[in-house]
């Protein structure tokens, strides 16, 4: 499809125009074009646990609830009163019965209904259906492991089918640490900051960018690792790792895997009886499953703005859109829920020291993009696009050492550019479709690697 | 002890000096950092310091005391003890930190300091919890500029060596913190 947007990632998808990080008229069409039709994490159900819990959340720009009712089921509804928008929903967090507007007092439960409309005889004659004015309910939700996704589009695919093998990917950071399905909880409370950048630059990043590890040059020569020592990361990772990078072009996702050695899997290096914890998981995550055991989590991006860190530091990070040049990001950090409370504090003070505003790591990556988003502005640059081409297709090295990995053919060994490729040529699919039909369409024509 | 102020008590006098050497030392902490003596800042620090930035959150006027994020519990901005203050002045001094090159302008003001333990005293191994507000102003490249504003609730203790820090809790009144990051100290 030869469309205005696919116009802005070249032919061979190596080059990306400036324009897609900076121009206002084209983040006001990705609201309507990707973010009221993509899957979108709005937040893990552990933080939901009774009927009557919420937590307000976003889906791109627009604020939603989400919310346990009385069945033990999830909704998602837009934060806004269907009166006239006051929101109806004013904290971050807590439990209710009732969702009631500050501003004339219509009021709705926790399914979304409208409940409580004053004035309703006087004003309405009694005349006003509230079965027509609940609150802005999204179109599909659905739990994959925990984490809760919602979508505006009712023709959009089922989250499963959406993930794709991506999921496998997910699973490292959403599986329990022994190799069992599920058990993930996330850490009370969920970090928000402010970029001025645009999103694309972050979920870009963590698809999967192995070629920027001089963003990260002053946190590696301090050492900040699990154990305390050794660049930034955990020193089995760095001294006897290779890294893989997979990607699922056909959808836009992508992200990093660690690869060990068998005999490193289960021999983490961390003291005392946190050591003993990780290393006895190890073992049981071996015996589970095999081989593929010696394949650990690094970060992954699910199309188009929910990021993650599987293994340490364990987090789930979403861009969400505020402007062309301005990001909020919400971070939140997970553990087994049945691991000891030693190994959960030893898991959060890594993934503070690393992640967030205040992170070693993460601080340097913030000031990167706010200085790429800079460069994206004026009419100068416009002419010249940013270069994508590193590891193009051809030359990318497969990784072949797990054949019986499910997404083996994904997979390559070290830094490529390839995943950022489908994930920009994946934003012109997008941008250019105008339903879900012409998305899947142009979504099976991607054969392969880009 | 001979009262240093005329017509003060002895009582009173006592307060007095307390106050004097808080609130001098809150000051003196906060210089050290303007002016990136971080190294000297470290030794203002007990080694068994625990610093918490905690997160703020929306809540209700009648749940106004889980307004904010629990020590060593729940996520923060900051949750630490001195090995990781360490590394970030290590890191600070790298010259290839990105966040902090150049250098940002900084300039903490400490004000509102408030000894609420007053009876503590002055010798060693007092212990006088205080409390104040801080305001930091970061400018840095060309128009970059932030503020940040918030609380602090401090324990202090006297050592051989004076006063040093022994646990810090600094809240920052920003539920969405409205800047890129954080590279400074509260
Ligand atoms: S805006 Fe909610 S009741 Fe009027
Ligand atoms: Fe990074």
């Amino acid at each position: 499809m030869a469309g205005e947007f696919s116009a802005m990632i070249s032919a061979k998808t190596s080059q990306v125009d400036r324009k897609i990080f900076s121009d206002e008229e084209i983040f006001r069409e990705e609201q309507r074009r990707i973010f009221a039709k993509a899957w979108i994490f709005v937040g893990h159900e552990s933080q939901i646990p009774n009927a009557g819990d919420y937590f307000l959340s976003r889906m791109g720009i627009d604020p939603v609830i989400l919310v346990r009712d009385k069945s033990g089921s999830i909704g998602v509804f837009h934060n806004s009163c269907r009166h006239r928008g006051m929101r109806v929903c004013r904290y971050d967090a807590g439990n209710t019965r009732l969702f009631t507007c500050s501003y004339h007092g219509w009021s709705f439960g926790i399914d979304g209904k409208l409940v409580g409309v004053p004035g309703m005889k006087e004003g309405y004659c009694n005349k006003l259906d509230k079965s027509e004015w609940g609150l802005i309910p999204v179109a599909k939700i659905a739990n994959y492991k925990g984490a809760i996704w919602a979508t505006w589009d009712a023709d959009a695919v089922s989250l499963e089918e959406y993930l794709g093998d991506m999921r496998y990917m997910l699973d490292l950071a959403l599986d329990s640490h022994d190799g069992t399905e599920g058990g993930s909880e996330v850490s009370i409370g969920v970090q928000k900051w402010t970029i001025p950048s645009n999103w694309k630059l972050s979920a870009e990043n963590f698809i999967g960018d192995l070629y920027h590890n001089i963003s990260h040059r002053s946190v590696d020569m301090v050492g900040i690792g699990p154990e305390g020592t050794s660049q930034r990361r955990d020193e089995g990772f760095i001294n006897n790792a290779t890294l893989v990078s997979v990607g699922f072009h056909e959808r836009g996702h992508g992200g990093i895997n660690v690869y060990l050695p068998p005999e490193y899997v289960d021999a983490r290096p961390y003291p005392g009886e946190i050591g003993e914890w990780f290393r006895a998981a190890d073992k049981a995550r071996k015996d589970r499953l095999g081989e593929n055991a010696c394949i650990l989590g690094g970060v992954g991006t699910v199309f188009p703005n929910m990021s993650f860190r599987a293994n340490q530091p364990r987090q789930i990070i979403v861009w969400n859109p505020v402007s062309a040049t301005e990001t909020e990001v919400w971070s939140w950090y997970l553990f087994d829920a049945k691991s000891p409370d030693s190994v959960k504090a030893f898991m959060r003070e890594y993934a503070l020291r690393y992640c967030g505003p205040a992170g070693m790591t993460e601080r340097d990556d913030m000031e990167n993009w706010q200085g790429a988003t800079e460069g994206s502005v004026g009419g100068v640059v416009e002419s010249f696009p940013y270069n994508y081409a590193y590891n193009l297709a051809d030359d990318e090295q497969p990784f072949e050492a797990l054949p019986n990995l499910p997404y083996a053919k994904n997979a390559v060994i070290g830094a490529t550019e390839g995943n950022a490729r489908g994930f920009y040529r994946q934003w012109s699919i997008w941008m250019d479709a105008t339903n879900w039909d012409e998305i899947r369409r142009e979504q099976m024509k991607i054969k392969g690697r880009i | 002890m001979a009262s240093p102020v005329e017509g003060a008590s002895s009582v009173e006098a006592q307060e007095m000096r307390l106050h004097f050497e808080v609130s001098q030392f809150l000051y003196k902490e906060m210089d050290l950092v303007d002016r990136r003596s971080l190294g000297e800042w470290l030794d203002l620090l007990t080694d068994d310091i625990r610093y918490f930035v905690p997160l703020m959150l929306n809540v209700p006027f009648r749940k106004w005391d889980e307004e904010t994020s629990r020590p060593q519990t729940d996520t923060a901005w900051m949750d630490e003890g001195k090995k990781t203050l360490e590394q970030r002045v290590k890191q600070l001094m790298t010259g290839v930190h990105w966040a902090e090159e150049p250098v940002s302008r900084i300039c903490h003001l400490v004000s509102n300091v408030l000894v609420k333990s007053a009876s503590a005293g002055t010798d060693v191994g007092s212990e006088a919890e205080v409390t104040s507000r801080f305001l930091i102003y970061r400018n840095r490249v060309r128009n970059e500029a932030s503020i940040i504003v918030g609380w602090r609730d401090d324990l202090l203790r006297k050592t051989e060596e004076g006063w040093k820090l022994a646990k810090r809790t600094a809240y920052i009144n920003q539920s969405t913190l409205l800047d890129k990051n954080i590279t400074t100290f509260f």
